[in-house]
């Protein structure tokens, strides 16, 4: 019988407490990062306390429904478990490293450490990076003045920081599942691990995915409706495609993983057989499911990654981007295959010859519009004039390195190869391959690209190719070995090895894990510098990249409602051709009252009382879990009786402020690309070349 | 240089490269048998296709960034050139035409080394089965009526016939230098068939994790001659102890080989290796269908599980 207060929650849950009891090396490590837990916490409660931060916290950030602000709290979100994710990684590496017949840590420990990477790394370092770009970019590039559904999208920022939340709190109270980021069952089913790590697993992702499909309606939506006039479906930037794309995958592709954690959380709780052993449970419906969903997943990310590169190689390369239609093309057939490829993930299941060829040659076929989109990049950079800033340099290394990962992704999409890499560390190397070059430089470039956007000052230079540089090298030293111990036949998830041939290629990859370190210290410096510089580094009047798209026709930071008038779109590309044209930084004959959503607390309230639920499932404390959803419900029903729920801004007070930001445009110097990085830039650029006239057809 | 000589030179570099550096020999790289020698000349085949459309790449990127460099005045500018058909042409056909062969090939292979078929030979087949269990792999050899735990003997050009299955969580099946892996699940049968060209020994694994032992789930897969594999037989038979009800229960507890020899009192046998003279009944099938009667399998009766207890398992039944 568990306790009627505290569940199974009890004094051995605490894992300092386990350190006390055994202060072994494992033990301890574990130990020190659930102290790091709790005294960051406790050390940013207190520093906000002292700086006196919690009204501007609660009324500008938390409350917010600006979808620029919930763009930055979700990329805030990424970065730190981001910092978690890098740290996990590098002990799994000094573990193997150190791994022959032994090793410093616990199979244990070194099981959850591989488990709570991956969740963290996908559900809450990729996924909330997406988003946030997404949130921050798509609205301002289609001339909007926020998402579709404001409120809802606090929601699901809130949904998924519960999801985060759990993972952490899992470092503090019991432990984190051992069965990988899939949780295969019947290893995670009630007979195998009985404890609380599993359940943390299911209510995060559960949790978590339900704000992501939330997350995809509102941005498919916003596309659909809010578009700014004369913002035709083909005059978009191709980076609000990629997020068409990604919104699909989300809303159909997040619901077989809900719902399959789900299924192994009725298993657990309730006795159900959906997936054990026994009473015609059947481990391959959950692993079905899980990659009905986790394939489009790779794509979900890897979309919009593609897009953030189609913008910046366009605009440092000065020029269109070659293929408009022929990237709309490749993007949406990549979104609509990758539904048709899941069964690759299980090719070794023992199904017939026949659903692995089709499979396997549908897997294969994803890589002809992935080529068509790179050599579409090549020949954006074909006669143009490329500046090479920090993005550029992340999107050459994802150019060289991303087409090993297409490589290696063309071998596993057969059958024949499969079989022999399946599970081992070829497969590590080739998904760290896409995800990183791909999904996590093209993240990196686009949070230096539209920085600048978001807070009125570009971040630092230096430290941003120092990053670049030290993420692309430490990327290779670390992954590319292990696409050859994978041939060799070592398996994933390997606490130890027996095998003494194995060691050079392990420690080549522990030196790569140091560089990729290091790579995460220069973006932290990189941060803290320019926040420091941001005097000199301001670009306060919009446009310090000579952009393309609506975005950098607004100052930086936009003011809370984007546009002081809604722009009537005339062209791809408008803003380049605006500028080209001479129309841009045009003073509106009459300005409008805007109406826009006001605060609420819902979010954050929803935030806090899943977290609740979500932890009192996991250790068995019923009252609170039933309370706490029971406030949830009570509060979003009690909501909608609110009718009052906008305010309005008056056209003088946007009338001024446009007026006095227009005015200190043009009394601006303009400023040509040699000066792109130099305290010079302010944020107004020369065009590249004289206006000629037909040249805006 | 044709790309079709490049293709053909590429996959024989590359695999004097490979071989050149440290391995531990217990690869499809260097394979054993017909399987993993298939499958590792289909590896340098995509390897050598792929580059058809990879090379550009690596080619292209330095030199138009350089080309195309800032600073560099004499470059053509043509910031509105967004389009050219004889490029899409090219774009999309050729890795098209990539993916179709490739794709033809797939198909081809796939079912020419589809793991279900017996593979050609001259001796008569071999049948073992294989039970997956934590942290070790049961032979059971139903023919001549013995088992082993950790090594896998069969004779040289003979096609093994493997049924798989686990008596706990699912598991995956690999001898790397003979044949891909297949999955090991409860209350499933898997096939895979295994082929070696000469003796040898090649190190096995389960490939799938499945708990704190993971690591230590190896095996020897031994192929020897004729006359040799009668004498190991003979040699199992001698050497080894009866496979009971009994002792399968101890068996099957969640421990490495070196503790299941421990367990089972049989020290002195090769590290991790148990040779059974006989076995009773017909212990794959049973374990099959453990899980197929309709009936629950609590935590006590299930292997694997925490409360794994089969004495009391026993007396509730």
């Amino acid at each position: 019988m568990t306790d009627p207060i505290f569940g199974r929650l009890d004094l051995s849950s605490l894992s300092v407490w386990r350190a006390f009891q055994d202060p072994s090396l494992s033990e301890l490590i574990g130990a020190g990062a659930a102290m790091a837990v709790i005294l960051g916490a406790l050390a940013t409660l207190a520093l906000l306390t002292w700086i006196r931060l919690w009204g501007p916290l609660w009324r500008d950030w938390l409350t917010s429904v600006d979808h620029k602000r919930i763009g930055i709290m979700y990329c805030a979100l990424a970065l730190i478990m981001l910092a978690r994710g890098v740290i996990e990684g590098v002990l799994m590496r000094t573990q193997q490293a150190f791994g022959l017949h032994g090793g410093f840590l616990t199979p244990d420990h070194f099981s959850e450490l591989f488990s709570t990477h991956g969740t963290i790394m996908i559900f809450f370092v990729a996924m909330p990076f997406i988003a946030g770009v997404i949130n921050y970019v798509m609205p301002l590039q289609i001339g909007a003045r926020d998402m579709a559904f404001p409120v809802m999208n606090q929601i699901s920022l809130g949904l998924t920081a519960t999801g985060a939340a759990l993972v952490m709190i899992s470092l503090v109270l019991g432990e984190f599942s051992t069965g990988g980021w899939a949780n295969y069952p019947p290893y995670t089913g009630a007979d195998f691990q009985p404890g609380p790590g599993p359940d943390y697993w299911i209510w995060s992702i559960v949790l978590a995915g339900i704000g992501t499909t939330l997350s995809g309606i509102n941005f498919a939506v916003t596309i659909y409706k809010e578009r700014a006039p004369g913002m035709h479906f083909l005059r978009m930037p191709i980076f609000c495609w990629t997020v068409i794309c990604t919104s699909i995958i989300m809303i159909f592709a997040l619901p077989p993983l809900t719902v399959a954690a789900l299924m192994l959380a009725a298993d657990r709780y309730l006795d159900f057989h959906f997936f054990t052993n026994d009473l015609g449970g059947n481990m391959m419906n959950y692993v079905n499911l899980f990659w009905l969903f986790g394939h489009p997943e790779v794509y979900l990310l890897v979309i919009p990654a593609y897009g953030v590169f189609s913008e910046v190689i366009s605009t440092y390369s000065g020029k269109r981007i070659y293929g408009y239609m022929s990237m709309v093309y490749a993007t949406m057939s990549i979104a609509v295959l990758s539904f048709c490829v899941w069964l690759h993930h299980f090719f070794t299941m023992g199904q017939s010859a026949n659903i692995n060829a089709a499979f396997g040659i549908a897997s294969m076929a994803i890589a002809v519009p992935t080529g068509v989109k790179i050599y579409n990049w090549l020949a954006t950079i074909f006669r143009g004039r490329v500046r090479m800033t920090v993005p550029m340099i992340y999107a050459t290394g994802f150019f060289y390195l991303f087409v090993i990962g297409g490589l290696t992704g063309v071998m596993l999409a057969n059958p024949v190869i499969s079989y022999q890499v399946h599970n081992t560390l070829f497969l590590v190397a080739h998904f760290h391959n896409v995800i990183i070059p791909g999904v996590l430089f093209g993240l990196l470039a686009g949070y230096h690209y539209w920085f600048p956007k978001a807070f009125g000052f570009r971040l630092h230079e230096g430290w941003g190719r120092a990053a670049a540089l030290l993420w692309i090298v430490g990327f290779s030293f670390t992954f590319l070995p292990l696409y050859w111990l994978g041939l060799q036949g070592m398996p994933r998830r390997s606490a130890s090895f027996g095998d003494p041939s194995f060691q050079p290629m392990l420690w080549l990859a522990l030196f790569g894990g140091m560089l990729i370190l290091a790579a995460l210290g220069s973006l932290m410096l990189q941060l803290w510098v320019s926040i420091r510089n941001r005097v000199q580094l301001a670009v306060p009047l919009g446009d310090p990249w000579n952009g393309r798209s609506l975005e950098w026709s607004i100052p930086s930071p936009p003011p809370a409602y984007n546009f002081a008038l809604l722009p009537q779109v005339l062209d791809r590309d408008d803003f380049a051709e605006a500028k080209a044209s001479g129309r841009a930084y045009a003073e509106p004959a009459v300005y409008e009252d805007i109406e826009m959503p006001d605060n609420t607390a819902i979010g954050m309230i929803v935030c806090v009382c899943s977290t609740l639920m979500g932890l009192a499932l996991v250790f068995w404390i019923w009252w609170l879990a039933v309370l706490s959803l029971g406030v949830m419900v009570v509060s979003l029903i009690g909501r909608t009786f609110r009718t009052d729920l906008s305010h309005v801004i008056p056209a003088a007070q946007i009338a001024a402020e446009h007026r006095a930001w227009l005015a200190r445009v043009r009394a601006a110097p303009a400023v040509d690309r040699l000066a792109e990085t130099h305290d010079r830039n302010r944020g107004r650029a020369m065009p590249e070349r004289p206006f000629a006239a037909g040249a805006a057809e | 240089m044709s790309v079709r000589q490049i293709s053909r030179i590429l996959p024989g570099a590359l695999a004097l490269a490979l071989t050149g550096c440290t391995g531990s020999g217990d690869s499809f790289l260097q394979p054993g048998g017909p399987i993993a020698a298939a499958q590792r000349t289909e590896l340098f085949q995509i390897f050598g296709w792929t580059m058809i459309a990879i090379l550009p790449v690596f080619v292209l990127v330095p030199l138009l960034l350089w080309r195309y460099r800032y600073r560099n005045a004499k470059a053509r500018y043509t910031p509105d050139w967004d389009r050219s058909a004889i490029l899409e042409v090219l774009m999309w056909g050729v890795p098209l035409v990539i993916v179709v062969v490739l794709s033809a090939q797939l198909y081809r292979t796939t079912h020419a080394l589809d793991p279900v078929q017996p593979l050609a030979s001259e001796n008569p087949p071999l049948r073992v089965q294989v039970v997956g269990l934590d942290w070790k792999w049961l032979f059971l050899y139903p023919d001549l009526g013995i088992a082993t735990v950790n090594e896998l003997a069969f004779p040289v050009e003979t096609s093994v016939a493997l049924d798989l299955t686990t008596d706990t969580v699912m598991q995956s099946f690999l001898i790397s230098a003979l044949a891909g892996q297949i999955y090991a699940m409860p209350g499933m049968r898997t096939r895979l068939h295994i082929l070696a060209d000469a003796p040898g020994s090649f190190e096995g694994e389960n490939t799938q994790f499945n708990g704190t032992g993971f690591p230590a789930q190896r095996f020897a897969a031994r192929a020897m001659s004729a006359a040799d594999f009668d004498a190991w037989v003979a040699q199992v038979r001698a050497d080894g102890q009866p496979l009971t009800e009994a002792s399968y229960a101890l068996l099957a507890e969640s421990s490495t080989g070196a503790q299941a020899q421990a367990r089972l009192g049989a020290e002195g046998m090769a590290p991790g290796v148990l040779h059974f003279s006989t076995v009773e009944g017909d212990l794959f099938h049973s374990i099959l269908h453990r899980y197929m009667h309709g009936n629950p399998v609590p935590p006590s009766a299930q292997p694997g599980a925490v409360g794994y207890a089969p004495e009391t398992a026993e007396q509730t039944r």
